[in-house]
């Protein structure tokens, strides 16, 4: 995940995946949990690179559940959730574009650091001509 | 022993200041100041009497040299011992003598030239009051009540001024200085120039014309008097005040076993700081035990030892080029040689200090042991049973002497394991432990003053080992104290280094914080399942 600096554009290698959501009794469910948010503490993300960086991150999947096939990570940061922007977003405000009771398929962009990482060795991997 | 350099850089310092300070000591002196002479002198002698006994004193002289081995004779001690003076102490109980002698003379003079100026200052305006009535009385106009009330207020003025002299310079001499102390010399000259011109006004302008306004006269001596008082206020500003506010912190090292302290002290000339680092020495430092040094100079004489040069060139060319050369290249072969050498005295060090820890602590514990038993040996009586049994009772003396033997042989052994054993005669330890007795003190109390060297005023006056000091400086000792000045105060047998460093300029700012600004925030972080 590229650094954060407040007010510049981010720039971000991200991967699309698209969730079926499960129903399970009276809730559709996704199967993973967030953390972060602008009104949180960012000091105490595990997963973030910079510490300052008040994003939504996946800290938990449900094995063998919806976003656990679809390819979700644990740690991956939600860039964008059905259009929605999720960098600036508090948890709360998270929660309920995930959580929408007329939607059954969410399209996230997620980042994560083995992206970029993937990205620099295929670019690498072809010398500049 | 390095006698002979000790005591002629002494005497030679001495005879200059001597000779250059004497005539500046007779035109200017101080005044009120009878009891300060002695800082006029050239040595800094602390106030015991400089006279050490005589070779005609032979009980006070036999109980230095005293035998060791009274532990194990106790019973019967005599003060039978040869009279072994070695040469240091008789070079140094004839320069005593003849500096107490000079030293006598010139503090002698100095005080009857205080008390005469003293004198002449108290007068003056009572001469002033009092020498119209006799020259002139008829022309005099009478005395108003004005001029009544100012003669109160002149008796009551020289009264205070009497008392504030006497609580200021009248105090014993704390020691004799090298130098003059200028200060009080400028202090001294200021009374006199100023006593002299009111003089003179008043016999050009009273005494020639003979002035018959009484009262103006009178106001004239209430301002002389006033004048004084404000001469009193600066001599305490500029004597006591002025030192009183740290300014340097000075560290003060004895040169033999390193020993260090630390002090802080306000703005003084280097002479003053001496004296002052002087008083604390004698009260902080550990007292000065030349037999601990033994091991440290036997170490270094081995190292000497190991090596020795041979010339096996013969004598050649040109010598003294070749004899400088070859003392180079001689130092340098014994370094390399040395630094070659398979060096296994760091190895006896370090077994010899540990088995000399342990055999102290066995000593120690052996002496704790007895020093118990002695004690329970005695028991104070109390009210009651003095009444009733007047049998075998002791004062303290005779209960220390009876309960002393008991422990006199494991003390002795303690005493001389630690090499202490010459700071503590039998004399003393007795009369220590009466008053430990009187005193219901425990045993651990009575011991604790021989298992650490106490501070060096704690001993008898013959083991101070130093009331000559000489104050060795590169600036003039007259000189304030300045950062990074060092000086040497240097007696008998060891010297004490002191450098000063000033305390810094410190700025400081200020940030005001409004109360209502303390505000606080929950730190969250919640995890939610979709």
């Amino acid at each position: 995940m590229s650094s954060f600096i407040p007010g510049q554009p981010l720039t971000a290698v991200v991967q699309r995946i698209q969730i079926q959501k499960l129903r399970q009794g009276d809730n559709l469910i996704l199967g993973f949990s967030i953390g972060g948010g602008i009104d949180q503490d960012p000091g105490q993300n595990p997963f973030s690179d910079d510490k300052t960086d008040k994003g939504i991150y996946v800290t938990r999947i449900t094995p063998r559940g919806p976003a656990d096939e679809a390819g979700l990570k644990m740690g991956d940061k939600l860039m964008q959730v059905n259009g929605w922007d999720m960098t600036m977003v508090t948890h709360d405000q998270a929660r309920k574009r995930l959580t929408k009771k007329n939607e059954d398929v969410v399209r996230l962009l997620v980042t994560r650091r083995s992206l970029e990482e993937a990205v620099k060795h295929s670019m690498g991997s072809y010398p500049r001509q | 022993m390095d006698t002979e350099s000790t005591y002629s850089g002494y005497s030679y310092y001495s005879g200059r200041s001597r000779g250059s300070h004497r005539h500046g000591e007779r035109s200017r002196d101080r005044h009120k100041s009878r009891s300060k002479d002695s800082r006029s002198e050239k040595s800094v002698t602390i106030t015991t009497p400089p006279a050490e006994p005589l070779l005609g004193d032979s009980s006070v002289r036999g109980e230095q040299v005293q035998d060791d081995n009274w532990g194990e004779t106790t019973t019967a001690v005599t003060g039978t011992s040869e009279h072994s003076l070695s040469q240091e102490d008789i070079v140094r109980i004839t320069k005593d003598l003849e500096d107490s002698v000079g030293l006598d003379c010139r503090r002698y003079f100095t005080l009857t030239l205080a008390v005469i100026m003293g004198l002449l200052v108290f007068l003056t305006p009572l001469a002033f009051l009092a020498l119209p009535h006799l020259l002139w009385p008829e022309k005099l106009q009478t005395c108003g009540t004005a001029c009544e009330g100012l003669f109160i207020s002149v008796a009551f003025k020289l009264l205070i001024l009497l008392l504030a002299v006497w609580a200021l310079f009248f105090r014993p001499p704390r020691a004799g200085l090298p130098r003059v102390f200028v200060f009080r010399a400028l202090l001294a000259v200021l009374v006199l120039l100023f006593v002299v011109s009111y003089w003179l006004f008043y016999g050009v302008r009273i005494l020639d014309s003979q002035d018959e306004n009484y009262q103006g006269i009178v106001q004239y001596a209430v301002s002389l008097v006033d004048a004084l008082l404000f001469i009193h206020y600066l001599a305490i500003v500029l004597l006591e005040l002025r030192q009183l506010q740290p300014c340097f912190s000075v560290c003060v090292a004895r040169s033999t076993d390193g020993e260090m302290r630390h002090y802080n002290l306000g703005q003084l000339s280097i002479q003053r700081a001496a004296l002052a680092i002087l008083e604390h020495y004698y009260c902080d430092f550990p007292v000065h035990n030349p037999a601990l040094l033994s091991a440290s100079k036997s170490r270094a004489a081995k190292h000497l030892a190991g090596l020795k040069v041979y010339n096996v060139d013969g004598p050649g060319n040109n010598a003294a080029a070749a004899s400088a050369g070859m003392a180079h290249s001689q130092s340098r072969a014994m370094i390399a040689a040395a630094a070659r050498r398979r060096d296994t005295s760091h190895n006896e060090l370090y077994y010899e200090e540990a088995e000399h820890e342990r055999r102290v602590r066995k000593r120690k514990s052996r002496l704790v042991v007895a020093v118990e038993e002695a004690f329970t040996h005695i028991k104070r009586m109390q009210e009651e049973e003095q009444k009733k049994a007047p049998g075998d009772v002791m004062d303290p003396r005779e209960a220390a002497q009876a309960i002393f033997p008991s422990m006199a042989r494991a003390l002795q052994k303690y005493l001389r394991t630690t090499k202490q054993q010459h700071c503590h005669s039998m004399e003393s330890i007795q009369q220590h432990l009466a008053f430990c007795i009187t005193n219901n003190m425990t045993p651990k109390a009575f011991l604790e003053c021989y298992l650490t060297p106490g501070p060096t005023l704690q001993y008898s006056r013959d083991h101070w080992r130093a009331r000559q000091w000489t104050l060795v400086s590169e600036a003039s000792v007259t000189n304030g104290l300045k950062d990074g000045s060092t000086f040497v105060l240097r007696c008998a047998d060891f010297s004490l280094v002191v450098t000063t460093k000033r305390i810094p300029y410190i700025q400081m700012s200020e940030e005001y914080i409004d109360p209502k600004s303390h505000k606080f925030v929950l730190r969250l972080q919640s995890e939610t399942s979709v």
